[in-house]
């Protein structure tokens, strides 16, 4: 098996479920699934230099042959740009699940998964007050 | 010597649009929970600095041909260059003016005191749009995509509640995956061509062989189905409505250049790197928007849902005169581009004036009773809906004239034509519905609340400044649309881009990339 085969299969497999996931009605496979999509981007992005080993990236005495620099500086910055993203969105999920009490991406309440007997303004009092207790602030 | 550190210090006002919002929304982080004032006063200020130093890049731009700015002084295919021509000077005053009108509306309305960080993120905001007005480098403009993103999703959450918070999901998980489509389209000219500057990209894409040829198309249009995304064209426009008509309308209104940015970029992009390739796409899919759109306006029940399908419709309008990639398309495109920006601005200004004065139902369009300073509301929707639906007298007429014009030769004239007045009159009918519900009906049965504030008449003033400057647009029509048939001309001619970027117009062939096995 080539590194060719394996990157590419990598890359494949990666797009592969964060498609399926993002796709998903609840935020957090669609974050995981976003997640995956861009380390598939990653991996791309690492691979249009070309893959070459044992190159060094740098000028080098010894070397005779060198690999591209530039794509490892991009997916650094495409790492640094996703990694805040995802800290992001989920920040945001969790802030939207418990000021709706849905985790649902569309903001409906699914009855099947959503039991809220009803009351829904209960329910996110009864959420947040938790919420609170975790944070281990007193409660007011 | 102090010649040159004065010529140097002209050169790098070029550079003025993205470091002055990055230094002002520094300096208003610093102000923004004791001294809120000081903090609004940098941020109105740093617009109005914006204006001027645009109106300068402006006149800078109207003389000469296409100005590199070598960041840190690397040569251009190496380092990343800015680029001022005259299609990123235009973009840059509307975008300074509408940001302007924002920050000074939002101060006016206390928008800026629902929580701390407006100003800084607004700055931050403007930085990204100016940013991606000005590169000449693609994974630039990606980083600058992310900036403008990344402030968006901050000023869209602004002042928060539950609606807020699920449209605010979406849009930033619509965004995330616009992003990583940006960076597969990237990774694929990149891996064709060894290039990310976008002249030496041009220049390149002309020598690649045919099988390569295939693959940097394609990249191509995943980069163009991403602009696309930004601008809401047809099939990737159902995260816009719900986005902009939940968030306040004031961030609204200054989203409205986030969808121009996407349209700035086809233009920037395509006829210079790609080619006509899209061509055949993108008209369809914006005569779609258009039709969408403003039927959409007729089905909205609020007002904020009328303006961002309003906004939707004259972006479609916007796009079919890129679409026609010629130079009378692109001038009549460039004419009616901040047109359609201020106007949809305009409005959702308008409507968040309607929401407070009347202080009952919200954005809903129904009847209400009689409010004070609803006469001045009225005329402000009104004319907010004229330049909207391209009316005379305002200038929303002259651009949709131009696109019908420069759409005249073409096999499709028909449909164009057909599309674009027939929406014209459902724009009209869906505000006229609007205005007539929510001003002529009366209906008391909901009772004013007691401890209502009297509406502030000073917070209509830059709902006038923009009425203004489309009077303006209106007025100067000549002057204008000499400027933008100029702009088109320099836009469609690669060579020169490529010259005054490059410094030659055949960049060297391929070597450090043709080492494939």
């Amino acid at each position: 098996m080539s590194m060719e085969f394996l990157i590419a299969s990598a890359i494949g497999a990666l797009t592969w479920a964060g498609i399926y996931l993002s796709l998903r009605g609840r935020t957090f496979p669609v974050v995981l699934g976003v997640t995956m999509l861009s380390y598939a981007i990653n991996l791309f992005l690492f691979a249009i230099g070309r893959l070459k080993v044992g190159a060094p990236p740098i000028f080098s005495e010894e070397a005779a042959t060198y690999t591209d620099p530039l794509p490892q500086a991009l997916v650094l910055t495409a790492i640094v740009i996703s990694f805040g993203m995802s800290a992001l969105v989920v920040v945001l999920s969790l802030r939207t699940f418990l000021e709706t009490g849905t985790d649902q991406v569309d903001g409906e309440p699914d009855p099947a998964i959503d039991p809220l007997d009803g009351d829904r303004d209960e329910w996110i009092k009864r959420r947040n007050a938790h919420r609170i207790d975790m944070l281990g602030e007193t409660r007011p | 010597m102090s010649l040159s550190i004065s010529d140097n210090l002209a050169a790098s006002l070029i550079a003025a649009p993205i470091m002055l919002p990055s230094l002002a929304g520094t300096m208003a982080l610093i102000f923004r929970r004791r001294r809120r004032m000081v903090a609004a006063g940098i941020s109105i200020g740093s617009t109005v600095l914006q204006v001027l130093i645009a109106v300068a890049l402006l006149m800078r731009a109207s003389q000469s041909n296409p100005t590199p700015y070598a960041m840190g002084d690397w040569p251009a295919p190496f380092g990343i260059v800015l680029v001022l021509d005259q299609l990123a000077a235009w973009m840059l005053l509307l975008t300074s003016v509408v940001g302007f009108a924002v920050a000074a509306h939002a101060a006016l309305t206390k928008l800026d005191r629902k929580g701390w960080n407006f100003h800084p993120i607004f700055q931050f905001q403007l930085l990204g749009i100016n940013g991606a007005f000005l590169t000449g480098d693609l994974f630039n403009l990606f980083v600058f995509f992310e900036v403008l993103l990344i402030a968006s999703y901050g000023l869209i959450l602004h002042g928060q509640g539950a609606r807020r918070l699920t449209s605010g999901v979406q849009y930033v998980v619509v965004n995330l995956t616009g992003s990583t489509l940006f960076l597969v389209g990237l990774g694929i000219l990149y891996g064709v061509t060894g290039t990310l500057n976008m002249a030496d990209m041009a220049a390149r894409g002309a020598q690649l062989a045919q099988g390569d040829r295939g693959l940097f198309l394609a990249g191509g249009l995943v980069l163009i189905a991403v602009f696309a995304l930004k601008a809401a064209l047809l099939p990737l426009h159902l995260w816009l409505p719900r986005a902009y008509s939940s968030t306040a309308p004031a961030v609204a209104a200054l989203f409205a250049i986030m969808t121009k940015v996407g349209a700035y970029s086809i233009i920037r992009t395509t006829p210079l790197i790609f080619g006509d390739v899209a061509e055949p796409i993108l008209l369809p899919a914006a005569l779609g928007t258009i039709i969408l759109g403003f039927a959409g306006m007729l089905a909205a029940r609020g007002l904020r849902d009328l303006a961002a399908f309003g906004l939707i419709g004259s972006t479609g309008t916007l796009l079919v005169a890129i679409a026609l990639f010629d130079g009378d398309g692109l001038a009549a495109a460039l004419y009616y581009l901040p047109h359609t920006t201020i106007a949809a601005a305009f409005l959702f200004l308008t409507v968040d004036l309607i929401v407070r004065w009347r202080g009952v139902e919200g954005d809903a369009i129904v009847p209400t009773p009689r409010f004070a300073g609803a006469s001045l509301l009225a005329f402000l929707f009104l004319a907010s809906g004229v330049a909207l639906a391209g009316l005379p007298p305002l200038s929303g007429f002259f651009g949709k004239l131009l696109i019908l014009d420069a759409a005249l030769a073409r096999p499709y004239a028909a449909w164009i034509w057909g599309v674009i007045l027939v929406t014209s009159l459902i724009a009209v009918i869906a505000l006229a519905r609007a205005g007539s519900t929510v001003f002529w009906k009366h209906d008391d049965t909901p009772e004013l609340p007691e401890d209502r504030d009297p509406p502030r008449l000073v917070q209509a003033l830059p709902c006038l400044f923009l009425l203004a400057l489309l009077i303006g647009l209106t007025v100067f029509a000549g002057p204008a649309t000499r400027y933008t048939q100029r702009t088109a001309a320099q836009v469609l001619d690669k060579p020169l881009y490529l010259r005054s970027v490059l410094g030659t117009a055949s960049p060297p062939s391929l070597t450090a990339q043709g080492d494939a096995p």
